[in-house]
């Protein structure tokens, strides 16, 4: 009889909820990442939740943990209030583009500079989802989204945001880093990565955040397997990825 | 515990401490600074949450997160802050979790200035954020009223789920006045089955949120809002009644412009006229019932406020047109003295009033010196 | 009874802290009070003022328009308020900070060379209280007792050792007005 090898187990940290993403979507992947760190770290009950505005506004039905919804961008203002009065447990949030880098940027700054311990999860692809594929501030130049749609000009419509590597200059931050959701190798790379963000809040070392290059082939008008080279080909080079702040308590992480 | 001089500001910090304040969040602006001042070295003190938030939306969306553990929570501000948070108050009552804020209001409308006014008063009452609910609000006249205010805006937004909201304006807040502190209460969690403070113990998990896709989940939503309204309206509404008994013609003002018309009123009675004085002090539940009543035996009202007219409406809406009813304001910072109510009161007592002209639109023909 | 005193003055006089110490003397005889100030960006070294409000009855107004007491510590405060004051009431001025007389004459106008006072005392921070001594002998409601007992039981105790002068301040003050009251004639 052939011996069967389980590759694939649906994480007990998920509720049976199906997902509302595209086909080909990467928040799926990332979500699947975040619940297995939780499952490892036997972190779910202690777990809250922070789900943003935008394609992840549901995020709150997929993982079983205590979970709460935040106003567009502010979630890392709620989450500093979650865990400033509840400090042993767990609190991350999750957040696209245009909730973390656009109508947010003012919350996760400062949420950095004041090194609260909280774990970020940052959904960079490029455009506003939910809404209808916008243009975020992460849209690379001349890309075509539905709100700039001779291309983004610079000129008049600015250059694109690289978070991880404006934030990882704050002295509060522990653990900043960028990954890509395009491939397998890259997929083990941000679950470790996302592992070390928790890993960093449990123990108390500061600010974490694991920014996230993802696809959107509905908006972007692709097929799933062009996203993924579009992520590869455009994205990268435009969002390198690396380390950009990693303090010294956090390299002595083993996991 | 003996009286002590409290300035406004520093004693609804020290209330809301004593009433079991577990996190403060707040960002600095006039005439309510003192409050975050105070409050950054209290809390620490006692091992509790201090932050000053980026912003106003910061600051909200922090009350809001630790709202939604159950612990008893607190912001300040003064107008243009307030204004700011007014898309968390939204959420906050979209959610039915308790929270405590307090609105040192200045003049306005925009950056204004930062003298007492009161024209907060509709953004407080009749929303301000987007979307059908009502918050508590409580307008206290001196500083004892704010310190026993505080300690019961606590207990109003825990039962019902509210926010409680206490507007007054830059005097009651710079002001110092000789007042009572109450005993320090211990700080108690309540056990809340509504709190996301993680499902430890595998409780089933919980989800806090103001999403209501389905229409009618929402609709459902807005009911179970209102009828909780019903319930606040029956129960919670409070007032204080200033030579009332005998009175001819009451005035209506709340906070500093009804302790303004104290003042004239009693002047007005040395000099023999029958009047009185109705000071909400809910301003939202709205006394309704007893301006009804006092509407069935009086001769004419007259309303006072340092805005252009805001709870008039309320009033007028009480007194159903039965008699006439008079407004005074000053608007944009500009605290009344006593004597420009006195000689409101004496028109009204030798002239026929009519109740075919709005009262604001008289009012701002009378204002035409200005 | 109700009793309004304004007292205003360059920041930097003490001009809050003399209504405070009024402001405490009354609660400490049971009386009604409140103290309010002028506040914001007037006081970043321009004028500042406050009012106190003595009553033996549930306080209305806390601003007053027509004081009927009022302490001018230096010339801008005395040229707001001298047209301000009630008829009958007491106007006390710091003398060695304004160049002018009294231009009513329904208004007892007290003349007090309060700097000088205060240096003779040696500390020119004692002005306020010199005007504050000045001001009780115009008041019945608060005494000399009252705002000294004030003074013991409210000031920090770090500044405690500067208790002695600000009691001969307050004493020096007080009989300075009371000499100025002599002269006017019954």
């Amino acid at each position: 009889m052939a011996t069967e090898n389980l590759v694939y187990e649906r994480p007990v940290a998920f509720t049976d909820t199906p997902t509302h993403y595209c086909p080909g979507c990467t928040h799926g992947v990332a979500h699947h990442l975040v619940a297995e760190v939780l499952q490892e770290m036997n972190i779910i009950e202690k777990t809250i939740g922070v789900a943003p505005v935008g394609c992840s506004v549901f995020a709150y039905n997929y993982f079983d943990t205590d979970f709460v919804e935040a106003p567009h961008g502010r979630a890392p203002a709620m989450a500093t209030g979650i865990k400033r009065v509840m400090p042993d447990r767990i609190v991350f949030t999750y957040q696209g583009d245009g909730d973390l880098a656009s109508i947010g940027m003012g919350e996760i700054v400062h949420a950095a500079a004041r090194g609260e311990n909280l774990t970020v999860i940052f959904i960079n692809n490029a455009n506003f989802g939910m809404t209808g594929g916008q243009m975020a501030p992460t849209t690379l130049p001349g890309m075509k989204t539905s709100s700039s749609q001779n291309g983004r000009d610079v000129e008049t419509q600015g250059y694109p945001i690289k978070v991880a590597e404006m934030l990882s200059t704050l002295d509060g931050v522990g653990y900043c880093v960028r990954r890509s959701l395009h491939d397998p190798k890259n997929i083990r790379l941000a679950k470790k990565a996302i592992r070390i963000a928790f890993e960093t809040q449990a123990r108390g070392l500061g600010f974490a955040m694991v920014e996230l290059l993802s696809t959107c082939p509905t908006n972007w008008g692709m097929t799933p397997v062009n996203s993924l080279k579009f992520v590869e080909e455009h994205m990268i080079p435009a969002y390198p990825l690396g380390d950009f702040k990693v303090s010294e308590a956090i390299k002595g992480i083993k996991i | 515990m003996a009286k002590e001089l409290w300035k406004g500001n520093e004693a609804i910090a020290e209330a809301a401490v004593r009433a079991g304040l577990e996190a403060y969040f707040g960002y600095p602006i006039t005439p309510q600074t003192e409050v975050l001042e105070y409050l950054s070295r209290r809390m620490p003190e006692l091992g509790r949450t201090f932050v000053q938030a980026e912003s106003e939306l910061g600051a909200i969306n922090m009350v809001y997160g630790a709202a939604c553990t159950g612990v008893r929570v607190m912001s300040s501000s003064s107008s243009p802050g307030m204004s700011l948070m007014m898309e968390g108050i939204s959420y906050i009552a979209g959610t039915e979790v308790p929270a405590v804020l307090v609105n040192v209001m200045r003049g306005g409308p925009g950056l204004g200035n930062i003298a007492p006014a009161q024209g907060d008063y509709n953004q407080a009452v009749h929303g301000g954020g987007h979307g059908d609910y009502q918050p508590i609000v409580l307008a206290p006249a001196s500083v004892q009223e704010a310190i026993d205010l505080i300690a019961l805006s606590f207990d109003l937004a825990e039962k019902y789920r509210a926010i409680c909201m206490l507007i007054l304006d830059g005097c009651v807040g710079q002001m110092m006045e000789p007042a009572e502190m109450p005993e320090m209460k211990p700080i108690q969690r309540g056990n809340w089955d509504w709190a996301t403070d993680g499902k430890m113990g595998n409780r089933k998990r919980r989800v806090l949120s103001s999403i209501y896709l389905d229409p009618i989940e929402e609709e459902k939503m807005n009911l179970r809002l209102l009828n909780r309204w019903r319930t606040i309206e029956e129960n919670e509404v409070r007032y204080k009644e200033y030579f009332l008994d005998d009175a001819e013609i009451v005035i209506v003002g709340f906070g500093t412009a009804g302790r303004v018309a104290l003042s004239a009123v009693r002047e007005a009675r040395a000099a023999g006229i029958k009047v009185g004085l109705l000071r909400p002090i809910t301003v939202s539940p709205f006394p309704h019932k007893i301006i009804e009543q006092l509407a069935g035996r009086v001769n004419a009202f007259l309303v006072t406020e340092m805005n252009s007219g805001q709870m008039l409406e309320d009033v007028r809406l009480a007194v159903k047109g039965r008699v006439p009813v008079e407004f005074y304001g000053r608007m944009g910072g500009v605290v009344p003295f006593p004597d420009e109510i006195l000689s409101e009161i004496h028109r009204m007592t030798k002239s026929k009033l009519s109740a075919d002209i709005h009262p604001r639109d008289a009012w701002l023909d009378r204002m035409a010196h200005i | 009874m109700q009793k309004e005193i304004i007292i205003s003055g360059f920041g930097g006089q003490g001009v809050l802290f003399a209504g405070q110490v009024i402001a405490y003397a009354a609660m400490d005889t049971g009386k009604q009070v409140t103290w309010i100030p002028s506040y914001g960006p007037e006081m970043r070294g321009g004028t500042a003022n406050c009012t106190v409000v003595i009553a033996d009855h549930e306080i209305g107004s806390p601003l007053v328009k027509n004081p009927p007491l009022v302490i001018a510590l230096n010339l801008p405060s005395f040229d707001k308020y001298e047209p301000m004051m009630q008829a009958g009431g007491t106007l006390i001025v710091n003398q060695s900070m304004v160049d002018r007389g009294a231009k009513r004459d329904d208004v007892h106008v007290i003349m007090v060379p309060c700097n000088e006072i205060a240096e003779e005392i040696g500390d020119k921070k004692l002005v306020n209280m010199v005007a504050v001594g000045a001001l009780l002998s115009a008041v019945s409601e608060v005494t000399l007792k009252d705002i000294e007992k004030a003074l013991e039981g409210h000031l920090p105790a770090r500044h405690k050792h500067l208790l002695p002068k600000n009691y001969e301040a307050l004493k020096r003050g007080y009989e300075y007005a009371q000499r100025e009251w002599d002269k006017v004639p019954a």
